[in-house]
């Protein structure tokens, strides 16, 4: 029933900034958010008076909404934009300020997501997290996430034969990665045999397979490649992007995700195939969702992630660098930045600026993001393609 | 020196003892049972309604209830049918004088050991009468029998044809109340009929005959046996309930030593 | 097969006893419909009365068609073990004390998946018979149990957690000279009850039934319900020992309001069965609800045996019944007040009992033997509400359907 989407012509991606995660924070989502924001107008040169269109993403703004950030912040943008989708925030918010800034609603879209983590906030924020999760989810043993995710993983090794190593391979590629990252929360090395030994959380999930919750943010801006020339700005351009919600909702759990419906769109928008791809970036709350996503982007068939990795090297000099900051996996989970992570560092990957953990030659990513457990499942899934000039 | 200051003297110097005829107001002191479908008499409660503390920082006291007929009492006329008639037969309306006068104790402990039924008969009073000389006319009459010795279901003592105590045959309350024209009847017991006095006739003589002819009633007392026979005073006052047939109260003998 | 739980060894009183938590409370609107099912141990889901899909979790409009018809129906509680974890981590207090957990997702037959609790003897990817009751935050919550009955299988954490279960527990019958307490003591010792007492009031009263109460084991107490002392007495004496206790205090007679010509009767009917009720909690309950995490022999319930008239006024007996109407309503604030501490109260809705004082009714009458079964039963299944005897049943039948339809039938205007 679909018409043919309008391609993301003419839409620049500049200024990734992410700001070093920390454990916990006594400071706000505002203060966060307001670094990350201020780290890509700087890079970008623009004043905060002058930007006019602001979307952000955060769980821990409470009691205000982007509306009240723009007071607090001094923005009087003449596009806003406010992105409740966790995991999916990143691509989804790009989606969005591309076609404002297409049509022509504002120059520039900054894109910023935030959180604290204040000691016990983590527990407060699940506990109001869904109608749902809150009606039929917590009253069984309060797992949080681990516990919807033990249940999917049990589910996906059960149905495809996945073992722990399939999923440790991914963790422990992450961590070398994440060593190169001087932002990353993690800073020891992670061998297969520690990931093996790690303390059970919720079975068949243990430690390493669970992100900490931690304090950061990520913040990017979307204008015109003629703007981002003008500013002479490194930048990545949109080959294409995709976003579905519920999808599959009779699948009694969750082995697929939404990309599945219109992977085939993107990959013809986008003019490549996975193979094209010099990094890959999935949405890592736990390493079954990212076995998930290299199935569904299509590098793989459903059910195979596991022998597909098992023959690749996900390191930033490998042959199929994935998650190359460290992922939230190694690097932190700030709450709504962990939807920014992956995008803003494929950013600054696609445009030469990855630093320690840039990926020799790397021009094409693909971003996907996967957010909001609403009761068993995560709801939210989106993808992009983006292309720069490479380093 | 007035009869009063040496009455005064006298209870300061012992030689005038002030005996407690009282049990203590208490939820466990039993009371008169009725058949089921009959009113009940209601137990004696207390509620604290504070004590010292955040309903009462400074003081404590208690909310009570129970019956005209609860603890050791009084039966005002009106608390019986034969006489709801008698003139001045409620509690407010007894004459002040009639609540200290004269009482005689026949002592039935003996007889009262050896059988739970045990009645006093006319001729037990004119036993007394012939030891003690005649009851005065206008006196207090207690039956003591130490049935106050008694605790908890063995004072009550009811058995499946009902409770057993002792207590006046028909015919010693008339002599009482005809003849001798008493003040009033007091026993030991939870009333001032024997357990068993619904099967006289008339049912319950004592309450019958002594309130008809407007005479009073006293039972659940106690310590009647430091009581002589004769000589010692009464001092019985109700409370002044309004159109009241009875009222617990402290009950005090004055015996000279 | 479950371990069978031992009889606890004596406290150490030098160990702090464990403080009184309860799982997550918050439910939606919707949610609490699980609840009411549960009360009754009933297991429901909304069903679409547009075009049948069966909903859950709790919803305001049906997935499939948007129709904000939802109805509640029972659902045949079957269904298989799809996937689980083992909960060894949580940032919630209950469960933290309680780990590890056994959760997983069972695909109903009748529709949706549910992530529920799983039974131990649940094996992985099995058939399983799903069950709604109260967990300690008296909310409805799913159990999956093995598809056939397994041996100790009630020594189950889980089933542990969620029901009332007597088995090495303290009861405390309230009123011994109710003539449903020796049932009463007798279903509870042959439920393992570890200790029985039982309330004896104005003991210079005969008491016939002492010996039969003493040859179950019982130890009779002094206790009546409308004195304060001796219920302070009682709370002093035994109020860190009792686990449960099942108040079956009744004072009854016949007569509603004008018949009455006083208000004694009533007086007495409030001050055993209403305010009865008040004095006991007040005396026992602070105790028992700071026990509710004191190991095997905690505090766990709260039992009241009312009148099914509490539902509805029958006038033969109304002052009677408003005495219940009035014992019911304070149960539902008890019940509140009993929230934060995970224990339960459990009312027992009778109808007419065979007894003296309903003598000449007609039958079907209720037994004492009945009403004891259904007071374990009840425990057994952590109820709320439990109505015993055909007609409590028929009455709440009615009294759901529509009460003021069944305040004019029970003066006979139905017919």
């Amino acid at each position: 029933m679909s018409r043919a989407r309008q391609s993301y012509q003419g839409v620049a991606l500049v200024a990734p900034t992410s700001i070093p995660y920390q454990r916990y924070s006594i400071d706000t989502a505002h203060f966060w958010i307001a670094r990350a924001l201020k780290g890509s107008l700087d890079a970008a040169g623009i004043a905060p008076a002058d930007l006019d269109g602001f979307s952000a993403a955060s769980f821990s703004l409470f009691p205000d909404t982007v509306v009240g950030l723009t007071q607090h912040l001094g923005l009087s943008p003449r596009w806003l934009d406010q992105i409740p989708m966790g995991g999916a925030s990143g691509v989804v918010a790009l989606r969005r300020a591309a076609r404002a800034v297409q049509a022509g609603d504002a120059d520039v879209v900054a894109c910023v997501a935030g959180d604290t983590n204040h000691i016990d906030s983590f527990r407060q924020l699940l506990s109001s997290f869904s109608r749902f999760s809150q009606d039929a989810a917590y009253p069984y043993g309060f797992g949080g996430p681990n516990a919807v995710f033990g249940i999917l993983t049990d589910h996906y090794m059960q149905t495809y034969g996945a073992t722990r190593e399939d999923f440790g391979r991914i963790c422990v590629a992450q961590r070398t990665n994440a060593l190169k990252n001087p932002g990353a929360v993690m800073t020891k090395p992670l061998s297969m045999d520690q990931y093996l030994a790690g303390r059970p959380i919720s079975d068949p999930i243990t430690l390493f397979d669970c992100v900490m919750p931690c304090a950061g943010s990520e913040a990017f801006l979307v204008m015109t490649v003629k703007e981002a020339e003008k500013r002479q700005l490194p930048y990545a351009t949109v080959r294409g992007a995709i976003e579905r919600h519920n999808a599959h909702a009779d699948d009694p759990i969750q082995l697929r995700g939404g990309w599945t419906l219109d992977i085939d769109e993107l990959w013809q928008m986008s003019g490549y195939s996975p193979i094209d791809m010099d990094l890959v970036q999935t949405y890592d709350d736990y390493p079954v969702i990212s076995m998930m996503q290299i199935e569904d982007l299509g590098f793989c068939k459903k059910g195979h992630a596991g022998e597909f990795l098992c023959g690749k090297d996900m390191t930033v000099s490998g042959d199929f660098p994935h998650n190359t900051s460290g992922g939230q996996l190694s690097g932190g989970q700030a709450g709504a930045a962990g939807g920014f992570i992956g995008l803003v560092e494929a950013i600054r990957q696609v445009t030469g600026q990855a630093g320690p953990t840039q990926v020799k030659g790397a021009k094409r990513a693909v971003i996907s993001g996967f957010g909001m457990v609403n009761y068993d499942r995560g709801v939210c899934t989106a993808a992009t393609v983006i292309e720069g000039g490479g380093a | 020196m007035s009869t009063l200051a040496n009455l005064a003297s006298n209870i300061a110097d012992g030689s005038v003892k002030v005996v407690d005829l009282t049990h203590t107001l208490d939820p466990d002191f039993p009371v008169i049972i009725l058949p089921p479908e009959f009113g009940q008499c209601a137990r004696f409660r207390m509620e604290e309604v504070s004590a010292y503390d955040h309903r009462g920082p400074g003081w404590k006291w208690h909310n009570i209830s129970m019956n005209e007929h609860t603890g050791t009492h009084f039966d005002a006329p009106s608390h019986w049918i034969s006489g709801r008639d008698v003139p001045m037969g409620a509690v407010d309306e007894i004459p002040a004088d009639k609540l200290v006068g004269p009482v005689v104790v026949i002592d039935c402990s003996e007889g009262a050991a050896q059988d739970d039924d045990f009645e006093l008969t006319p001729q037990i009073i004119e036993a007394f009468e012939a030891e003690h000389g005649r009851i005065p006319e206008d006196a207090w009459v207690l039956m003591r029998t130490d049935w106050s010795k008694r605790s908890g279901a063995a004072y009550l003592n009811m058995a499946s044809d009902g409770p057993h105590s002792p207590g006046p045959t028909p015919d010693a309350i008339r002599l009482l109340v005809e003849d001798r024209n008493i003040r009033g009847f007091g026993t030991e017991t939870v009333g001032t009929d024997a357990g068993q006095g619904a099967h006289y006739t008339p049912p319950y003589p004592a309450h019958y005959i002594l309130h008809g002819a407007g005479k009073y009633g006293l039972q659940c007392m106690c310590n009647l046996d430091q009581l002589p026979p004769t000589g010692a005073m009464l001092v019985a006052p109700p409370l002044k309930i309004k159109g009241g047939t009875g009222s617990p109260l402290r009950v005090l003998a004055l015996v000279e030593n | 097969m479950t371990d069978p739980i031992q009889p606890p060894p004596k406290k150490n009183p030098l160990n702090r006893s464990w403080v009184s938590t309860i799982p997550p409370a918050a439910r939606s609107r919707a949610a609490l419909g699980l609840t009411a099912a549960a009360a009754e141990g009933r297991f429901m889901l909304q069903v679409c009365a547009d075009c049948g899909a069966t909903q859950y979790p709790p919803r305001d409009a049906c997935h499939k068609c948007l129709s904000i018809d939802l109805p509640w129906q029972d659902i045949i509680p079957t269904g298989e073990l799809l996937a689980e974890t083992t909960i060894r981590a949580t940032t919630d207090i209950y469960f933290r004390d309680r780990l590890p957990w056994r959760a997983g997702t069972v695909r109903l037959d009748a529709g949706p998946p549910m992530i529920c609790h799983i039974h131990g003897d649940v094996k992985p990817y099995a058939r399983v018979r799903l069950i709604n009751r109260l967990d300690r935050s008296g909310q409805g919550v799913i159990l999956a149990l093995p598809e056939k009955d397994t041996p100790n299988m009630a020594d189950d954490p889980h089933l542990r957690a969620i029901s009332s279960d007597p088995s090495h527990r303290r009861v405390l019958i309230v009123d011994g000279r109710n003539p449903n307490t020796p049932d009463f003591a007798k279903a509870l010792k042959d439920a393992g009850a570890a200790m029985i007492l039982i309330g004896l009031s104005e003991d210079w009263l005969p008491f016939q039934g002492r010996k039969a109460l003493e040859d179950v084991g019982a130890q009779i107490i002094p206790l009546d319900v409308t004195d304060t002392k001796s219920l302070q007495r009682l709370a002093g004496e035994f109020g860190g020992k009792i686990d449960i206790l099942i108040n079956n205090a009744r004072y009854i007679r016949p007569g509603g309001v004008i018949d009455r010509t006083d208000t004694n009767l009533a007086a007495r009917e409030l001050e055993v069965n209403a305010l009865g009720l008040m004095r006991l909690a007040q005396a026992l309950g602070p105790a028992m609800c700071s026990r509710t995490a004191d190991g095997t022999n905690s505090a766990v319930a709260w039992v009241n045996i009312l009148s099914a008239w509490a539902l509805a006024n029958e006038p033969s007996f109304g002052s009677f019944a408003a005495s219940q109407a009035a014992a019911l309503s304070l149960s539902q604030s008890l019940r509140a007040e009993f929230r934060a501490s995970g224990l339960r109260l459990m009312n027992v809705f009778v109808g007419p009992t065979d007894d003296e004082w309903h003598q000449p009714l007609p039958p079907p009458k209720v037994t004492p033997a009945a009403i004891a079964r259904d007071v374990v039963r009840g425990l057994h299944g952590g109820f709320e509400d439990v109505f015993c005897g055909d007609v409590a049943k028929d009455l709440n039948e009615r009294f759901r359907r529509n009460p003021k339809v069944l305040e004019r039938e029970m003066t006979g205007g139905g017919v």
